[in-house]
């Protein structure tokens, strides 16, 4: 589990590393989730289908996150974490399956920060590092 | 290439056209926010995000813009555009830009008169500020009462607050004293997707998180007394400021969007220094599509304001027995939005299309969108402040026709990142603090109050004072916050 945020000055950046591009994309969608709520506060007592697709690794990260903070707000959710159930790559074409796992959101019991906008194209970026999967990209909060 | 910005005035910096851009980048401000400007670049470069001053330079590269790329005082970067930018563009070669409105479209502020003076509310401050924060929905997660189908969306998307007042949420006259009469045309609700509508469907009338709020306030000095009695305020008086927007309506347009403009913008061959600054033509298909849905997102954060109004006027009832009507609506204004408008250009009138990015629209006197009642003073502009400080009101004026197309500021600025702001203060210390001083705080979010700490913000009164002093916005009212509601 690695993520970490940058500084800027209006919202916030983040990096996520791991060990496969599938691990860089679920830390990134836990440093988005961290920004939303407490954590510590959400039970994992069902999950929601996240499904993207796109034409290079940057954007499928962006559309990844953006389908999260959609469908979260869509469905009322208070999300914890996200899991990869698959990742296909296909002339070029990169398309994405996961799970988000948390429980219906509840004012009463849920530690609330901060709303999370949008995933933008600002300062995104994707490398690969000696085996290591790095990921970055501005939240518009 | 030469990035040294010359001096034009003590308020106006410019970089003529060097390298890839197709006009002059002009910022207001004065030598010391220019050299911070600077500071920032030198530091922000080692980073990964584009500096402010870059940004406004990138946006003077894009196609068929008019006159010179603009940043207002408050100028701090964002994403594609700076906040505080302002970026006009020919009808028949410009580009319309997702960076250029945000994800939070129509994001603005309304500034309500109400009959009651100061000394009236003190004593009853924490009981209003207690009411409006059980009565408007705040916060990350919060719902409104009025739970909309999506076909009731669609009318909503097209007829703007006038559609929420007639199902019982706001008052008639409210229209008047709304930019675009509270319903832009052009809106088309076939241009969003239903994913925008459904996520609307709970979120009309919720204040959202992050910097948005419901500050109450007292008119503290009045610098212009013509103005200002056209404004119909005077010392001592309480009003209340709503700021907020388009809420997830506007949030999930700019999400798709983004998408339809990078597509556009390889389809069309725009030539992009900033890959968030994605574009397509004005009159293209993706470009039409996506100015019908930004009119769309207009029209719902004018509903979404008009129906907390509604929650405002209830509440007020409620603490101290004030009849609806008597809460009267000054004006209300948007500062993420792209809109057609008319400017003289090289003597020339023509129809452009106008990007604010976190940048008010500031009409001068005799405009005809400007509401007859304050006509010939020009339009009310409100600048937001945060929580402990001062918020002002302001006004149009011919000088910011000529130059800023009646553009300017939206509020302080940021002058700390959050992290910097959450390393730096604690929620709760900031309450008790501001409670010390006489403002009190209700929110959801302690870690939200802590990145919104007034000292995260530029001084506002000295970015109020280059625009004064530039002649594009001239100030009215001076106001100091009682209560504020946090998202």
């Amino acid at each position: 589990m690695t993520y970490r945020y940058l500084e800027h000055m209006a919202d916030m950046g983040i990096e996520s590393e791991g060990d496969s591009l599938c691990s860089a994309i679920e830390d990134g969608a836990l440093a988005v989730l961290n920004l939303f709520f407490d954590l510590n506060t959400i039970t994992e007592k069902s999950s929601i289908t996240v499904r993207a697709r796109a034409g290079s690794i940057e954007a499928l990260f962006v559309e990844v996150l953006n389908e999260l903070i959609s469908l979260r707000d869509r469905d009322q959710m208070a999300l914890k974490r996200l899991i990869t159930t698959e990742f296909t790559e296909e002339e070029g074409s990169f398309s994405y399956r996961g799970e988000a796992y948390g429980e219906p959101f509840d004012m009463e019991n849920h530690a609330v920060k901060s709303e999370v906008k949008a995933a933008t194209y600002s300062g995104l970026r994707y490398e690969e590092v000696n085996g290591r999967h790095i990921l970055r990209c501005l939240l518009d909060m | 290439m030469n990035t040294e910005f010359k001096k034009i005035s003590d308020s106006l910096w410019e970089l003529p056209r060097t390298g890839d851009m197709v006009v002059p980048a002009r910022i207001y401000c004065d030598e010391n926010m220019l050299k911070g400007l600077k500071r920032d670049r030198d530091e922000m470069k080692k980073g990964s995000f584009t500096p402010a001053l870059d940004q406004v330079i990138n946006v003077a590269s894009l196609p068929g813009i008019v006159n010179a790329s603009l940043a207002m005082a408050d100028i701090h970067p964002g994403y594609g555009f700076p906040i505080g930018g302002v970026g006009a563009f020919d009808m028949d070669s410009g580009v319309i830009s997702v960076a250029g409105v945000g994800f939070d479209i129509n994001c603005g502020v309304r500034v309500l008169r109400t009959p009651l003076k100061r000394e009236e509310v003190e004593g009853r401050k924490d009981l209003f500020a207690d009411t409006l924060f059980r009565n408007v929905p705040a916060g990350v997660g919060s719902t409104g009462k009025l739970v909309l189908s999506v076909s009731e969306i669609d009318k909503l998307l097209t007829r703007g607050a006038r559609y929420v007042i007639e199902k019982g949420y706001g008052l008639p006259e409210d229209l008047e004293y709304m930019e675009e009469g509270g319903a832009i045309g052009g809106a088309d609700p076939g241009a969003v997707s239903l994913r925008a509508k459904e996520r609307q469907a709970r979120q009309v009338g919720t204040l959202g998180s992050g910097n948005h709020y419901l500050e109450v306030q007292y008119v503290e000095k009045i610098y212009d007394r013509d103005a200002a009695l056209a404004f119909g305020i005077e010392k001592g008086d309480v009003m209340v400021a709503i700021h907020c927007g388009s809420r997830a309506m506007g949030h999930q347009i700019g999400t798709d969007y983004l998408k339809t403009l990078e597509e556009a913008s390889r389809k069309y061959g725009i030539p992009i220094l900033d890959r968030e600054l994605v574009c397509a033509p004005i009159r293209s298909k993706e470009g039409r599509e996506y100015l019908s849905a930004v009119n769309a997102a207009i029209n719902c954060a004018f509903a979404n304001r008009e129906v907390i109004t509604h929650l405002l006027r209830q509440s007020t009832k409620e603490v101290f027995g004030i009849s609806p009507r008597d809460i009267e609506l000054l004006y209300d204004v948007g500062h993420n939005t792209c809109k057609i408008e008319e400017h003289v250009v090289d003597g020339t009138l023509k129809s452009l299309l106008v990007h604010r990015k976190g940048s008010t629209r500031a009409f001068g006197p005799g405009r005809k969108e400007v509401p007859e009642r304050y006509r010939k003073i020009g339009q009310p502009l409100l600048v937001g402040g945060s929580m402990g400080t001062a918020s002002y009101i302001l006004s149009g004026t011919e000088l910011g026709m000529e130059e800023s197309f009646g553009s300017a500021i939206h509020g302080a600025g940021r002058l700390l990142s959050r992290m910097k702001a959450k390393k730096l203060w604690r929620g709760k210390k900031i309450i008790s603090d501001l409670g010390k001083e006489g403002i009190s705080i209700r929110s959801r979010s302690m870690s939200g109050i802590a990145e919104e700490a007034p000292g995260a913000y530029k001084d506002i009164d000295a970015v109020v004072d280059i625009m004064a002093r530039a002649g594009v916005n001239r100030k009215v009212a001076r106001l100091k916050p009682l209560a504020c509601i946090k998202g």
